[in-house]
């Protein structure tokens, strides 16, 4: 968007998260800045919940009785409402699910039990969290199938110039993430895209870090299937969704048996449901597929494109911040080509022992491998601490996570650990 | 641990003198530089302890010494980790098997208030030691 045409009032946003207001041990306010992790709720979300329970709820999709009748409008509202979040052709093609992980689980499964054969490729990158490795790696386990990884270079970015070595015939399906969890890098969405179609192959996008931060159109990005969840997205937790097209959809055979998903069961067998109930076995989780309207509204009230920008300057500060401190490895890209999330470290300390030293200061990041541990083999460090922004965090925050860490790094002394493994 | 030569009540003292964390962190990472260096041969994936967020190597055997006593050798790629380490150190080292067993842990972890400052898993880390330790000594009298 036109920077210029940027407003974002963050202090009215504030005052819509109660949680926030928080003093971490009783004594700093906190800053909340694991938001890649999972974010928090406005008390919009919070409050619909809240009056689910209280007027509206009652199962889905069975009861003919008052009550029934509105929690499964609330609920198929909701999925209207996802769906113009995603831009998708059709409310059929979105299925809740209980996160990203089981999103692209669903697909691993069923798409893979159908599709997948012997001496297929599945083709992911480095910089993929766990849930878009491990899934794959059970697929072609069952379907005697490969998984390469495409590499990526000393920024952190994928390098298209040796993608032919990777994209063949045998490739039969690319899942990669949107934006890396760690790297904070924005992938070339559109150029994976397009080499996957050149080979025919299917496309799953991660979209867990794009969704919450930026408008997202399914269509413009011509993919198979996207996964996203609702809890870092201001929704609640154990809710997401996978959006597929029909095609594959209707070829697709159901995930989880149960309940819900089916037209008919004899003692013989059964008919399974069309879409999207097909895929929704069981009763869902209906308080937080409406709650998660309640999010996207939100996130449509206050503009995705004002969200972006806001993070970007937020990413674009603490770069400075971080460098002005001294001692500390940033990794992955220059800004310009990241999202907002900052991995670092204070050099020759462990990510953990920052991260406790900042718990301390009343600011929440996270340390660890992040779900990605081929990555971090990758970054030659075990462990990173990673500072993830949105719209609610402040500039006066990533100043707040440098008088942080310039505390952490008179305590913890990087470059002077004894310990040869830090 | 040549140079840490506090008793358990000395520890506890020492910690409860701070007024605030910084302190404390830092008193601990003073500890933790006190270890004794670890044998690199001994940095094996079979002397790593579960539970732990970061790496953390522990060898405890038993010496045959009149009476046997426990000898502990640890580290950590963490500094904090390491300052827990040195406090299983003053606790737990040069004991008897006997006397490892009787030793209350949990009690002068407690006393030291390090849980307000540490995360949980960083204790369970810690707890995941104890146990091992606890572990070789059961397995000796045994």
């Amino acid at each position: 968007m036109d920077a210029t045409a940027y407003c974002l009032d963050v202090a009215a946003i504030r005052r819509d998260f109660p949680i926030l207001e928080q003093r971490v041990h009783g004594r700093k306010t906190l800053v909340y800045l694991d938001n890649a992790a999972s974010a928090q709720r406005p008390r919009q979300v919070i409050e619909t919940i809240d009056q689910l329970y209280r007027r509206h709820y009652a199962n889905v999709h069975r009861g003919i009785h008052w009550l029934s009748e509105q929690s499964t409008e609330l609920y198929e509202t909701a999925r209207e409402a996802v769906r113009q979040f995603l831009n998708a052709p059709s409310s059929d093609e979105i299925i809740f699910t209980s996160g990203t992980t089981a999103a692209i689980n669903l697909v691993a499964r069923s798409w893979c039990e159908a599709f997948l054969k012997p001496g297929d490729e599945i083709l992911l990158t480095l910089m993929e969290h766990h849930s878009n490795i491990v899934p794959w790696q059970q697929a072609a386990q069952r379907h005697q199938a490969k998984i390469r990884f495409l590499p990526i270079d000393n920024q952190g970015m994928l390098d298209p110039s040796c993608w032919d070595q990777y994209f063949s015939p045998r490739t039969r399906l690319v899942s990669f993430t949107a934006v890396s969890n760690v790297l904070g890098t924005r992938n070339p969405v559109g150029q994976l895209v397009e080499a996957a179609r050149r080979v025919g192959a299917v496309v799953l996008i991660d979209a867990a870090q794009v969704a919450p931060h930026e408008p997202i159109d399914v269509q413009a990005w011509g993919a198979d299937f996207v996964a996203l969840s609702g809890h870092k997205m201001l929704g609640p937790t154990g809710v997401g969704v996978l959006w597929g097209r029909r095609e594959w959809l209707e070829k697709m055979p159901p995930f989880l048996g149960g309940g819900s998903m089916i037209r008919k069961v004899t003692l013989e067998g059964f008919e399974p449901a069309s879409l999207p109930y097909k895929f929704e076995a069981g009763t869902p989780p209906i308080a937080e597929v409406v709650g998660l309207k309640a999010a996207v509204e939100y996130l449509w009230q206050i503009g995705l494109a004002h969200i972006t920008e806001h993070e970007h300057r937020l990413t674009e500060l603490a770069h400075e911040v971080l460098s002005d401190v001294g001692d500390i490895i940033i990794y992955g890209p220059s800004v310009q080509h990241k999202a907002g999330i900052v991995s670092f470290n204070l050099d020759g300390v462990h990510a953990q022992d920052v991260s406790e030293v900042l718990d301390q200061e009343g600011i929440a990041i996270r340390a660890g491998h992040h779900c990605a541990m081929p990555l971090h083999e990758r970054l030659g460090v075990p462990a990173t601490a990673r500072a993830s922004f949105y719209l609610y965090n402040t500039y006066d925050d990533v100043y707040r996570l440098g008088e942080a860490l310039r505390t952490a790094k008179k305590l913890l002394r990087p470059g002077r650990t004894r310990s040869s493994n830090a | 641990m040549a140079h840490v030569q506090l008793t358990p009540d000395e520890l506890i003292q020492e910690f409860q003198s701070f007024d605030d964390w910084n302190d404390r962190f830092q008193y601990l990472i003073e500890l933790g530089d006190q270890l004794e260096p670890f044998p690199e041969e001994e940095r094996r994936d079979e002397n790593l302890v579960q539970g732990c967020q970061s790496n953390v190597w522990l060898v405890a055997r038993v010496v045959d010494s009149d009476p046997p006593r426990m000898e502990l050798l640890a580290d950590s790629d963490s500094q904090l980790v390491r300052g827990l380490i040195a406090i299983l150190m003053i606790l737990l080292s040069g004991k008897t098997p006997q006397e490892v067993l009787q030793t209350d842990v949990e009690s002068v972890f407690r006393q030291l208030e390090l849980q307000r400052h540490l995360s949980r898993s960083r204790s369970n880390g810690f707890h995941s030691m104890v146990r091992r330790i606890r572990q070789l000594a059961e397995q000796y009298l045994q």
